[in-house]
Formats: C-alpha cells, structure tokens, sequence
C-alpha cells in the first residue's frame, strides 16, 4: 500500500508491506520495520526500533490530527492512485470555499452581507457557545456569495454558514 | 439521618455529591434540563427529573420547579453545589419554608456576606482586618476623592453586589476617579440590578489565599487549612493547590483564627470560605466569604484527610463536628487543574460539542472528579467546566511531577480542552518557585507560546513528524472503515473505483446507524 501523507505542509512517501512480524515500511525511500496495533478505537501502539509511541487519531468534520504525545500534527492522506481525491484537492484552492461552523451555537450576527469582498482573516459571523462570542472568519480573500447563517438560529459543527469565492 | 437528597445543580459537581450520598447510604434525587438527559449526573442518580428548557434561568434557577421534585420525590434536604442557586438566600429561605433543609448556610449568614458592602461593616465590628476603604456605598465623587486621598491612590472602585469581575474599576488618579465611578455604578446596576460602589486601596498584584471553614449548629467552628487561588484568567481561577507555598504554620494559624472569627461574627454554619488578598508582605487582609462548597474543595480534603461533603451533610442533620482544631493535621501537598471545554489556541474560546475519544488518568495520587464521558455531547449552554484532575503527593515537587505525568494519560478528542495550558504553568519556572500573584497568568500566556514542538530540540521534532506519517498510515491500514474522512476526500484505502465508492456509501450508512 503507498500513501502520500502530508505533515507540517511537506508531503510523504509512505509504502506499508506487511512482513512476518509487523510491518516492513518505506518513507521518502527509507526503510523503516515497524510493529503497530489498534489496542481501542483511535488510539495507535507503534514500536519502531525498541521504542513505544502511543499515537491518538482525533477526527474532526474537516480535519485529520495525530497526536503523539502532547503535539498535535495536522496530517492529510491520500492514495496517490486515487485520481479524485488529487483533483478534489486542487479544486479547494481556487473555487469557492465553505466557512463552516466549528462548535455548536447560536448565530448572533452577522458582520457582511451577500457579495461583498472580505480580506483573509475577517471576520464573516458570530457565533455565540458558553455565554462567549467568537467571530468566524473567512480563510482567504474574495467576495461572500452566500450567507446560509440567520441571527438567532442554531448551529452545529460543520454546518455551512457562508459561501466565500 | 436524611433518607433522601436532591442535587440541585449539574455536571462534576453534582455527580461528586451523588457518590457522597450513597457512600452514607442516602438516596439521590437529580434534576436535569432538557439538553441534559444524557449528563453523567442523570445516569448516576437514582431518581432524576426534568425541569425546563437548557437556559439556566429556566431550569436550574428555577426554584418553583426544583422544590416541586423535591416535594414529589419525597427529598428532605436540597444540596446546591456551587454556582446556580448555592449562594441564593431567597431559595435557602423557600426550602426552610418547604420543610426542606437547605445543605449550607442560613439565609441571613448568606445575606450578610452576600453584600460585600455589609460584611465589610460587620467585620469591622468584629476587628477583623481587610483592606482600608469604606464600609458604606461611596454619595458622591467627591466623598470617594477625600477617602481615596487618605488611603492614598491607586484606589480600587468595586460593586458591592459585586463577583466576576463586573462593576469593578482600577483608580491611578484623581482625574480618572468621577469617570471611573460613574461608569462602575452603572455596570452594577446593569449587572447586578443595585449600583452601590465602594471604594477600597488597591493591592497591586497580590496573592488571592482562601481558608476553608467548617461549622455546626451547636456553635463549634473550625478551620481547615488555605488554599492558594492565584493562578487566576479574567478573575476566574485555573488552578488551585494547599498548601500555599508562602503560608508557614504561624501564619496558617492566625489566617485560620480570623476566618473562624468572621464566620462566627456571621453566625455561620456548614462550610464556608473566607478569601484573602494577601500583600508582598504577607499581610493578609479579609476579601469576602464565599456561603458555598467551593469548586476547589478537593486539595483540602486531600490535605486534611476529611469528606467535607458527607461533613456537609452530616452538619445539616444536625450533628456535632465529630472533631476539634487541634485534630485537623496539614500534611502532603494537593494541586488541582480545571479542566474546561476551550480552546487554548484560539484565544480560550469555549469548545462545547461531542466528546469522541476520552483518554483518562488515573495511579498513585490522582484524584479526578468528572462530568464527562466518550460519546458526550456537552452542551454549549453552561459553565465550560469538564472535569478537576488533583494531584496529591507527600511535597510539592512531587505533586508537580505526578500531575504532569497524569496530564500527559489525558486526552479528549472532538472538543479542545485546556489541558496543554496546565503543561504550560508546571513546568514554568516562577511556578515552581511559587512565585504567584493574580497577575501571573496574564504574564505567563503574554509570553510567545512555547509549544511543545518549538521547545523540543529539532530532530526531536523531525522524529515526531516521521511518526505522525508512519501512524497516519498504519490507522489507515489497520482501520480503514474509519479512517476515511467524512467528507470522502481523504480515503486512503487501496481500493479503487466502484468498490471504493460502495465502501464510501457503507461507512456513511454505518457512521449514521451508529449515531
């Protein structure tokens, strides 16, 4: 099996063979013998040359994270062969964009309206969770096409609130 | 003894109160808002029942609705916990009106040290030392110039309603007085529906020092050590330990008879707690008592050995405290982290949502009183507090290294957590040199963020980041129906084509069949 897997914005090349014991690996062409089982769900043993790392698996409606010990790494997979999921990803950094809720609340206001240009980093609406506001902002530069958000309506993660292009 | 209690509160606290109860053989009653059916609190109970909508002020501030259950459920006592209705003498007064015993203090203790304004006046009386000011709301700007004239500037202007923060004003000088005034009598009105200010010599970043107290209804009153509470962000507190490292036993003793001293000059009864701001000097002056269990209680129950629950308990059935001060014994050391549903790199914003992995500590020393479990969604309308994880040991530097060991077994997936913010302050240096005031945690987050992977050496880094991609790989291998992304985009399963989108179809009907 051959993945490419990115960490820290470098790609990978990881190919997995599995051996008698565990599991002979390739990374970036270096060969790497590792011992690995899924002792509960998300939670990953891996022994690579005598020493034990306990990796957790945390998956958001949009993200990926691997935790090995108190850091957190943000990690994308995808199977080289898989030519969707390499379109699917360039696709994301042009067309437009979904800002999607993060936690469950309640949509206090909104700070734009429909088509107008927002910068990176501006905040699109608020949303209220624990008696706190957050604002929400737009990841990237361009003009608001849809705002799905209504003030007072709740929300839940990974609920569309805007549409920026 | 009660045969039956009614919790009237929620989370950690309610759930720790339940397990009291039934180590003393007493029947649970719990009370649970709509977005709360499936809180741990409901699941331990024995009896439990719904009393409103998720917003506080509709369920568990609702007094009508929570004596109704206690009347129904046949509950003889109603303990409150802390927040909600603990401090409320108008609810302690409704249940004695019931017949039902109010765990806590009377109502006309909790009036007299609810108004900071009064319990200033009634400590004066008793010759109990608090910071120079006055004990009466300021008339007018110029009557707050005169006094701040004497006390000398910087002057702190504060609501005597006052909690949190709000109607709370710092005075540098004269000129910023008459605006700083007018503007805290109206967030006290706003905030607390009363807009009397008084005004009090500012302590410029001191120690906040807490004495537990303990009394029974036959007059004996003791006090159970302190607690220091300075690690402290927008006037809430983070993480507490008792000992505090700057108390030594004389002081400890004089600290503890005047607490005892303002608790009998309010004729209090049941646990209570008696703050201090304590100066550079160590001089230590009287702040406010809080009428309640504190959320902190745990280090001293773990420094003194007792359950100030079933103590609480027992105190409201009208028992004797079955000691005196000079059994109370001080030893070992307790620290205890809140853990609260917010994101630590996004300013601490609160993170409510579904718990999906939940990792918990446990071993020598570790205590954890907990409100959460894996597959929980917690809800976004209340208090972030998840969880407290105490560490106890027989010194400091061994409670330090054992809550860091146990800090490290903690892992919550699906929501963010503040647990990397307690790695943060024990491994920082003037924490561990017990340099603390209530300014500390401000400096501390003000530095740059040494997060783990800037502070370990760079091949370490490097080495985390090779077993990122190894780990990311073998999930993927080991595990693929659930490492496909929901989003479909990131499948890393070596299937192609139509299998693979079948297989994309199954796990869609799987993850929604399992919700």
């Amino acid at each position: 099996m051959v993945y490419e897997i990115i960490v820290g914005g470098k790609p990978h090349r990881l190919e997995l063979e599995k051996a008698v014991a565990g599991w002979e690996c390739r990374l970036d062409g270096q060969p790497i013998h590792v011992d690995a089982l899924i002792p509960r769900r998300d939670v990953l043993s891996l022994l690579v040359d005598g020493h034990c790392y306990e990796i957790k698996r945390e998956q958001t409606a949009t993200d990926l994270h691997m935790w090995v010990g108190s850091a957190r790494f943000s990690v994308e997979l995808r199977d080289p062969r898989s030519l969707r999921s390499r379109q699917k990803a360039a696709g994301d950094e042009k067309g437009p964009i979904k800002i999607l809720a993060p936690m469950p609340g309640r949509i206090v206001r909104l700070l734009v309206a429909e088509n107008s240009e927002v910068e990176a980093g501006q905040g699109i609406v608020v949303v209220e969770a624990m008696k706190m506001q957050n604002e929400i902002k737009s990841p990237k530069k361009g003009i608001v096409k849809k705002i799905s958000a209504t003030p007072g309506a709740a929300v839940n993660p990974g609920d569309v609130l805007a549409i920026v292009e | 003894m009660f045969k039956k209690i009614l919790i009237a509160n929620r989370g950690e606290i309610a759930v720790r109160i339940i397990r009291a109860c039934r180590e003393m053989g007493i029947a649970t009653v719990a009370v649970y808002s709509e977005v709360d059916r499936a809180a741990l609190h409901v699941r331990k109970s024995d009896e439990a029942y719904p009393i409103g909508p998720a917003p506080a002020g509709e369920s568990y501030l609702r007094m009508d609705k929570i004596l109704d259950v206690a009347k129904r459920s046949g509950a003889e006592a109603i303990h409150p916990g802390y927040g909600f209705l603990s401090e409320n003498a108008t609810f302690a007064q409704a249940c004695a009106d019931a017949g039902v015993k109010f765990i806590g203090p009377t109502p006309h203790s909790m009036k007299l040290m609810g108004s900071k304004t009064s319990a200033r006046q009634q400590m004066e009386k008793a010759g109990v030392p608090f910071v120079p000011g006055t004990s009466r709301g300021l008339a007018s700007s110029e009557e707050g110039e005169q006094v701040a004239e004497r006390i000398g500037y910087p002057v702190m202007l504060k609501a005597a309603a006052g909690g949190g923060g709000k109607g709370m004003r710092l005075v540098h000088t004269r000129q910023e007085l008459r605006s700083a005034l007018e503007s805290a009598q109206s967030e006290a009105q706003r905030s607390f529906g009363d807009s009397e200010v008084y005004i009090e010599k500012a302590i410029i970043n001191p120690r906040h020092i807490e004495m537990q107290v303990l009394a029974d209804e036959h007059g004996n009153t003791v006090w159970l050590g302190e607690r220091e509470c300075s690690i402290q962000r927008r006037h809430q507190k983070v993480l507490e330990e008792a000992p505090s490292p700057i108390v030594d036993p004389d002081m400890r003793r004089r600290m503890g008879e005047v607490a005892v001293k303002v608790a009998q000059a309010a004729n209090y009864t049941n646990a209570g707690t008696v703050e201090f701001l304590v100066d550079p000097q160590k001089n230590f002056y009287f702040l406010e008592m809080n009428t309640r269990l504190q959320v902190e209680h745990p280090v001293t129950e773990l420094t003194t050995g007792l359950d100030l629950v079933h103590l609480q308990i027992h105190i409201a059935n009208g028992e004797k405290l079955p000691f005196a001060q000079s059994d109370i014994q001080i030893r070992g050391h307790a620290i205890e982290c809140r853990i609260y549903a917010e994101d630590p790199d996004n300013n601490y914003f609160p993170s409510p949502g579904k718990i999906t992995v939940l990792l918990q500590p446990s071993g020598p020393g570790i205590r954890r009183d907990s409100g959460m479990y894996e597959g929980w969604n917690v809800p976004m309308d209340y208090d972030p507090l998840l969880a407290k994880l105490i560490g106890y040991a027989s010194d400091r530097q061994q409670a330090i290294m054992r809550l860091e060991r146990a800090l490290y077994e903690y892992f919550v997936a699906g929501i963010k957590t503040n647990i990397s913010l307690f790695l943060r302050i024990l491994g920082d240096a003037d924490f561990q040199a017990g340099k603390l005031d209530t300014g500390y945690l401000d400096r501390l987050l003000a530095k740059a963020n040494p997060a783990v992977a800037s502070l370990a050496p760079k091949p370490e880094i490097k080495a985390m980041e090779t077993i990122a991609v190894i780990a990311a790989g073998m999930f993927a291998v080991l595990d693929p129906a659930s490492s496909a992304n929901k989003n479909g985009d990131t499948g890393g399963t070596s299937s192609g084509g139509a299998e693979k989108i079948l297989s994309n179809w199954k796990q869609q009907g799987r993850s929604e069949g399992l919700r």
